[in-house]
């Protein structure tokens, strides 16, 4: 693969979006944080079909169901926090219930938004979607697989919540070998059987490294990226636990509710495994550099590391 | 508008009050209360303005109206099933297992239901998401909606009106249904939003203030927010909530009530009276 340059999911998000903005029936909605969101890159592109709704996310959400239904594809952004939290229920009444084409579209998810601190940080937004019937939950790794993401939602019937991050992070996935996005398939990175390490989102990045740590130290890894975090590729994740005997779930996300909880119900249901949680042990984050926060609620490569041997200790 | 016309009006309003009272009498639960006090407003939208038909009820190019106050879905489907949507015999299901007639309005499943509705405050802004798209699209579709009076004490009805007024929607016109009761009582004792007319006026909303039983007021005002240009119209309408049945009239009791036998056959009486004062019977 050529030398790419890092790239926050935020900004693949906003450049992929202008790319393929010449569709006329896709709509932008913003509230107040298209510079940051990076929509404003289709905004001057295509300023006629973009909406500034201002600061009010739950009525962005509304507005966006309503644009939605005269046949409109609608992406409505804003920081995680708002998008899921904030316009929760307009989301959930306005848009997945009438089953709308709109992808709301949470970015800065996560604790690495850093220095702004557990306002801003949202560690529950994927249990929040997650949990609303009708709803497609996807969270890309990186710029390559944010594309492609995008440009699956875009041809996509029904209402997607599309999570990014504020932060750069290198190229995990080769655009030229990356193939089409399939919503509701994951991918093995790495064939293993000593345990199956399962990454979404920022966090595959720590789990990549983590997993060549473990592989140094002779231990067998299986590394798998679920990007579409509901619908679940169970089928996946039953192989994944079978040919391994013991999973662990590595997410930026509380460990309540998130892809950890949509593992441990399709494995309780179907092949009980033993498996651990690498996120957010319940708790809300403080201000303080990304890195240094990954460090501090322990979901660094190093923790990703001692989870995984702790696990296969007990297998 | 002629007597003539006024006089059919009142002729339908009168048989769209009499689903509204079959649907919540055989649902066992609903909403009457409000339902009766939109009915006159729906009427005159849905048969005397609103550019829909009822045989291609997803034309892109239709008018629209959503029903923010989604409670008041038995006046919703009355009208509907009067214009000609579905069969007015499919009332009686209304909220009943297995029927397609759900509690609050639904889109996937009710011809002629522009947007689901139910939770209180969102409709508007859906209305502004049409509105916008023909703006957009250059189409030139009108759309209406309709409100409780209750209701506008959601904050999100305020950002929608800001919204409507920045982008300049004058293809939208809301109706504020001011029966001036709520679930909980009178809604100046409640949550007074009073003065409805001056806050909308200051959200930069073309305001016009009618009776909401008056079925040329309802059309003038429809008439009049044609010719605005570059904002949207607020139609303030003063209603009396249960009206048209004696003992529901202006009584919060009956917001979310159903008759029971005796009630519903007084309350068909009364409807049955204004159909004989009308020529009907």
């Amino acid at each position: 693969m050529a030398e790419l340059k890092p790239i926050a999911t935020r900004l693949a998000f906003g450049e992929e979006l202008a790319e393929i903005g010449s569709r006329e029936d896709i709509v932008v909605l913003d509230a107040d944080l298209s510079k940051s969101t990076m929509t404003y890159i289709f905004k001057e592109k295509y300023p006629e079909r973009f909406v500034n709704c201002g600061i009010a996310e739950g009525n962005m959400m509304t507005t966006a169901a309503g644009i939605a239904s005269t046949g409109k594809r609608v992406f409505a952004a804003s920081f995680a926090m708002f998008s899921s939290g904030r316009a929760y229920e307009q989301l959930r009444n306005s848009v997945a219930y009438p089953e709308l084409n709109v992808c709301a579209v949470g970015s800065h998810a996560g604790l690495t938004v850093g220095e702004d601190g557990a306002s801003h940080q949202c560690i529950e937004d994927v249990a929040l979607m997650r949990a609303m019937p009708n709803m497609t939950v996807i969270s890309p790794a990186d710029g390559t697989e944010t594309r492609a993401a995008l440009r699956a939602i875009v041809d996509y019937q029904g209402p997607v919540y599309l999570r990014v991050c504020r932060l750069a992070m290198p190229i995990l996935f080769d655009p030229d070998e990356y193939g089409k996005f399939e919503i509701g398939k994951g991918r093995i990175l790495k064939e293993g059987s000593d345990i199956a390490i399962i990454g979404s989102g920022l966090l595959l990045h720590e789990a990549v490294k983590a997993a060549e740590a473990l592989e140094a130290a002779g231990i067998s890894v299986r590394l798998v990226d679920i990007a579409t975090i509901k619908p679940l590729d169970e089928a996946l994740v039953i192989e994944s636990a079978k040919k391994c005997g013991a999973v662990l779930v590595c997410e930026e996300h509380n460990v309540i509710g998130g892809l950890g909880g949509a593992v441990a119900e399709t494995l309780s249901k179907n092949c009980p495994t033993i498996m651990d949680i690498i996120g957010v042990k319940d708790t809300f984050g403080c201000s303080g550099e990304p890195m240094q926060l990954l460090d501090k609620y322990e979901m660094s490569a190093p923790h990703i590391e001692k989870a995984a041997k702790a696990l296969i200790a007990k297998k | 508008m002629k007597a003539e016309r006024v006089k059919e009006l009142a002729i339908i309003a009168n048989r769209v009050r009499k689903n509204v009272l079959t649907g919540v009498y055989n649902a066992k639960c609903g909403h009457p209360g409000g339902s009766l006090s939109i009915t006159d407003v729906l009427t005159v939208l849905y048969f005397d303005e609103m550019n829909i038909d009822p045989k291609n009820p997803k034309d892109p190019k239709r008018d629209r109206f959503v029903l923010s106050k989604g409670h008041c879905a038995p006046a919703l489907y009355g009208v509907l099933a009067e214009r000609g949507y579905f069969d007015p015999a499919e009332l009686v299901n209304l909220r009943k297992f297995g029927h397609f007639l759900q509690g609050h309005p639904e889109m996937k499943g009710v011809p002629g239901v522009d947007m689901s509705t139910g939770s209180l405050g969102q409709g508007v802004a859906a209305a502004c998401g049409m509105a916008k798209a023909a703006k957009i699209d250059g189409s030139d579709y009108r759309v209406y909606a309709a409100l409780g009076d209750g209701e506008i004490e959601e904050g999100q009805v305020w950002e929608s009106a800001m919204f409507a007024a920045h982008h300049q929607l004058d293809n939208l016109t809301i109706f504020i249904d001011n029966n001036n009761l709520q679930i909980d009582g009178d809604i100046r004792t409640v949550m007074n939003p009073h003065p409805i007319d001056e806050k909308y006026k200051a959200f930069g909303f073309h305001v016009i203030c009618i009776d909401g039983h008056d079925y040329a007021a309802i059309a003038d005002a429809i008439a009049e927010a044609k010719t605005v240009k570059g904002k949207p119209t607020a139609v303030i309408c003063s209603t009396v909530k249960g009206k048209g049945v004696s003992f529901m009239e202006n009584n919060y009791g009956w917001h979310g009530k159903a008759p029971n036998a005796d009630e519903y056959a007084q309350a068909m009486a009364d409807l049955e009276a204004i159909d004989k004062e009308l020529g009907v019977l």
